[in-house]
């Protein structure tokens, strides 16, 4: 095993490797900033660094980070890639080397986002980079641009060949309804990536542009239109949060599935209600995110309405995933143990999302720390709680070995004590009236206690992502062999060697008639 | 937690009120008769977002003993080593997405209604009102007033007169957030942008904090409403305009006169 075999790999289950260090380095980064951010607002006044600027860039680098480099890449880059080919028996993908192009088209975007701690004035423009600010900042705003365009390059890529792949390359005998949920879920991912993505590509290169080659796209001394852009950037970027809400719940499916030893709950209901419902209406609620934007109130009020329905597939998707534990015969461990703790967190994250989708009641809770929590629970914490589900879960697969059992569940615990101190503790003063983005609060002392219990939390919740790590790193090092199934699972990928050999199968699999990933239960 | 009455009463309200309370968004918009007492958006802000807290308190509770219980329930034990789901019927399938499709639903356009309702309490401005002009600029908060008058980072208003801000910005976008009176919306070059609120008890002041990522200062960017009484307030806004009216007579700077804004 050399490095060179490793980097010029078109082996999908490698790729995805590559894909999982990258993405787990991103998000080592952007968590040491969330750290920074933490102690900076730990007390009044200046704590850390006396320079808002500092604190703008960590935010900016943080945010983008961790959607961009992090989740997105985790979960489309490193599982689609490791468990799709696997799953439906296929022996790689339909384009092994415009996948490696992908992996190194990631790894570019994740070098140009490590630049910003280098470069002499890094992009201060916040992961959402509106104009005005972002074209009239002395930060370096075609950073941002071309960071975004790679990784987005990156992603499309990806998503073409794993359309393709799931389309041509089904083992014989898989039909559509024998696909494993994460494979539904991860196409409708890919299917958002492919139709949003180009918008997002639009928006930031124009606001380059404008920077830099003088144009005039949001400028409206010159005829520009500055609500233009956060328009092309939402357009994308909810639809981005399905990209994320997907492929998370298709593994803790799976993650629940197994260790529940049970069907999954009403499987086309999940499928055609749920994942398709949530393609058909991702495109069309993006200006909730403009509730105080100045955008036209029939706008506002029409998509508050669309906003609202999300919670019909949403909660299709729930429902399919808590049945799927009716009848079961559950065990607890470490996957099974943080796929559990998403079902809460999700369901505090998602409930609490409700009240953003009304025009009204954001009119105040906007751009506060209510929606910082409230994201940080449905997406950035439910996410990445669903992420360790699944490298926990596919760990004994990919390296062969099994991490510490102990260890894992109590990183488990303690991250879920710090997570719910810190983003439960941010809803409350957002509600209170503590706005986001801010270095400092002079204008609200009364919120400082506030911010030290969630510097306190947010160091809790991080000693458990660190235990995490360590723990998969000394498992894949020098953890006792695990064999090819110690779940018992039905699902295809664990019918073949641990780690797989290249090709995955010695002969191609074909599955028999009334097969099904979930089939635990002989009828 | 709360009044487990009032739980059970809001929890039926979500289903039989909906469509009451969704045609009651109508007559809102059409709003005919005699002058209505002014309703202070910030009072109804509390009473919806109480609402709907204690439907999401529901919903989530229910939610979460469920999951909790099936969990424990259902844990693996000797006599249950595998997973024994019912297969479902045709009919049990679709009624599964249908009933639960019809009550999200139903709660949907019970919180829509509602929402839409206090939506427009937030977009009519009264009629009787003091109009304030707002420029913001990296980072502060410049007001005109009706004659002229001109201050920064804190506006001196009456009680009991509801305020309307029309603003717009002369460089990048800011946001006039005012978390006492439950209101905010977004400043930006090129557009002019409202909102409007009932300062009540003179005496108080508030905060205003920028709450649109506008620059490096951002969270600097701070004012306060200070509200006065009536009277006070007409013995300011007079003596400040009658010194504005010197010294421009006296510089007989008439083109410096601010166009004013209808
Ligand atoms: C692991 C623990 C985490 C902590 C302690 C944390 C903390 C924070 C803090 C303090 C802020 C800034 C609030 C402000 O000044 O407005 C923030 C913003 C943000 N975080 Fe996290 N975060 C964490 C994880 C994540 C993850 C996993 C994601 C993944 C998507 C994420 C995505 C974001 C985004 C998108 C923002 C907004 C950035 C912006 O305002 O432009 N965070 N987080
Ligand atoms: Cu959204
Ligand atoms: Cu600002």
């Amino acid at each position: 095993m050399n490095i060179k075999e490793w980097i010029f790999t078109t082996d999908h289950k490698r790729v995805g490797i590559l894909y999982l260090i990258g993405s787990m380095a991103a998000f080592a980064i952007a968590g040491v900033m969330a750290m920074m951010m933490r102690i900076e607002l730990s007390s009044l006044g200046p704590t850390i660094t006396d320079n808002p600027t500092t604190y703008n860039v960590w935010l900016y680098s943080h945010g983008a980070i961790m959607i961009l480099a992090f989740q997105i890449p985790a979960l489309t880059g490193f599982f689609a890639n490791f468990c799709i080919p696997l799953m439906i028996g296929a022996k790689d993908v339909a384009f092994p080397r415009v996948n490696a192009l992908s992996v190194w088209l990631f790894y570019v975007g994740v070098i140009l986002a490590l630049l910003t701690f280098f470069v002499p004035d890094p992009p201060d423009v916040m992961w959402t980079g509106y104009p005005p600010y972002s074209t009239i900042t002395t930060g370096n705003t075609a950073f941002y641009t071309f960071t975004v365009l790679i990784l987005g390059f990156a992603s499309i890529i990806g998503g073409v060949n794993f359309l393709t792949t799931v389309v041509y390359m089904r083992a014989p005998g898989m039909g559509w309804t024998k696909l494993n949920i994460f494979v539904w879920c991860t196409l409708g991912a890919f299917v958002l990536q492919l139709i949003f993505v180009p918008v997002l590509g639009t928006a930031v290169t124009l606001i380059s542009l404008d920077k830099y080659l003088g144009t005039h796209f949001f400028d409206p001394t010159n005829g520009g239109d500055v609500l233009t852009y956060q328009n092309l950037f939402w357009f994308y970027s909810h639809p981005a949060v399905y990209v994320i809400f997907l492929p998370f719940f298709g593994v803790l499916f799976e993650i629940v599935a197994t260790f529940a030893r049970n069907q999954v709950f009403n499987y086309k209901m999940v499928v055609f209600g749920g994942i398709f419902g949530i393609v058909a209406l991702a495109g069309v609620v993006w200006v909730h995110h403009l509730y105080v934007s100045g955008m036209a109130d029939w706008l506002r009020i029409g998509m508050m309405i669309t906003t609202l329905m999300i919670s019909v597939p949403v909660g299709l998707m729930l429902i399919g995933l808590v049945g799927t534990l009716y009848k079961g015969s559950i065990t607890f461990e470490t996957p099974m143990l943080y796929a559990s703790g998403v079902m809460f967190l999700f369901l505090i994250g998602g409930l609490t999302g409700i009240p953003l989708a009304v025009p009204s009641l954001t009119i105040h809770l906007a751009r506060t720390y209510y929606v910082v929590g409230h994201f940080h629970y449905v997406m950035a914490v439910a996410g990445t709680f669903a992420i360790f589900a699944g490298v926990y879960y596919w760990f004994p697969k990919f390296t062969g070995r099994m991490y510490n059992e102990f260890w894992g569940k109590l990183g488990f615990w303690i991250t879920f004590v710090g997570t719910n101190i810190v983003f439960w503790t941010m809803m409350d003063i957002g509600v209170q009236g503590m706005p986001r983005r801010y270095y400092d609060y002079a204008q609200f002392p009364q919120f400082v206690s506030a911010h030290q219990l969630m510097t306190l939390g947010s160091i809790i919740l991080g000693i458990g992502f660190v235990i995490a790590v360590v723990n998969w790193i000394v498992g894949a090092i020098r953890g006792p062999k695990a064999g090819d199934n110690p779940w018992g699972s039905h699902s295809l990928e664990w019918t073949t060697v641990s780690p797989p050999p290249h090709g995955n199968w010695p002969s191609p699999p074909s599955v028999a008639e009334n097969w099904t990933p979930y089939g635990y239960e002989k009828r | 937690m709360r009044n487990l009455k009032k739980l059970v009463a809001a929890a039926a309200g979500c289903l039989i009120s909906t469509s009451i309370a969704f045609a009651g968004a109508y007559p809102a918009t059409a709003g005919s008769g005699a002058p209505p007492a002014i309703k202070d958006p910030a009072v109804e802000w509390d009473h919806l977002w109480r609402e709907v807290i204690i439907d999401i308190t529901i919903i989530g509770v229910v939610f979460a003993l469920i999951t909790a219980w099936l969990l424990w329930r259902y844990r693996r034990r000797p006599g249950n080593e595998t997973g024994h789901a019912p297969k479902l019927s045709a009919a049990a399938a679709v009624a599964w997405v249908v009933i639960p499709t019809f009550v999200f639903l139903a709660d949907d356009l019970y919180i829509a209604a509602n929402g839409w309702q206090l939506w427009n309490v937030y977009r009519e401005v009264p009629a009787d009102r003091l109009e304030i002009s707002l420029e913001t600029g990296m980072y502060s908060f410049d007001y005109t007033y009706p004659n002229g008058l001109r201050t920064q980072n804190e506006l001196k208003v009456p009680a009991g007169k509801p305020v309307l801000l029309r603003m717009t910005s002369r460089d990048t976008l800011h946001n006039h957030f005012i978390p006492d009176f439950r209101v905010k919306e977004d400043s930006m070059p090129g557009r002019i942008t409202y909102l409007w609120f009932l300062p009540k008890e003179a005496g108080k002041q508030h905060v205003v904090s920028c709450a649109a990522y506008c620059g490096v200062m951002h969270s600097y960017m701070a004012g306060k409403i200070v509200v006065l009484s009536p009277e006070d307030y007409k013995a300011w806004y007079d003596k400040e305009g009658a010194k504005l009216n010197d010294t421009k007579s006296a510089a007989e700077r008439a083109t410096a006169m601010p166009a004013k804004k209808s």
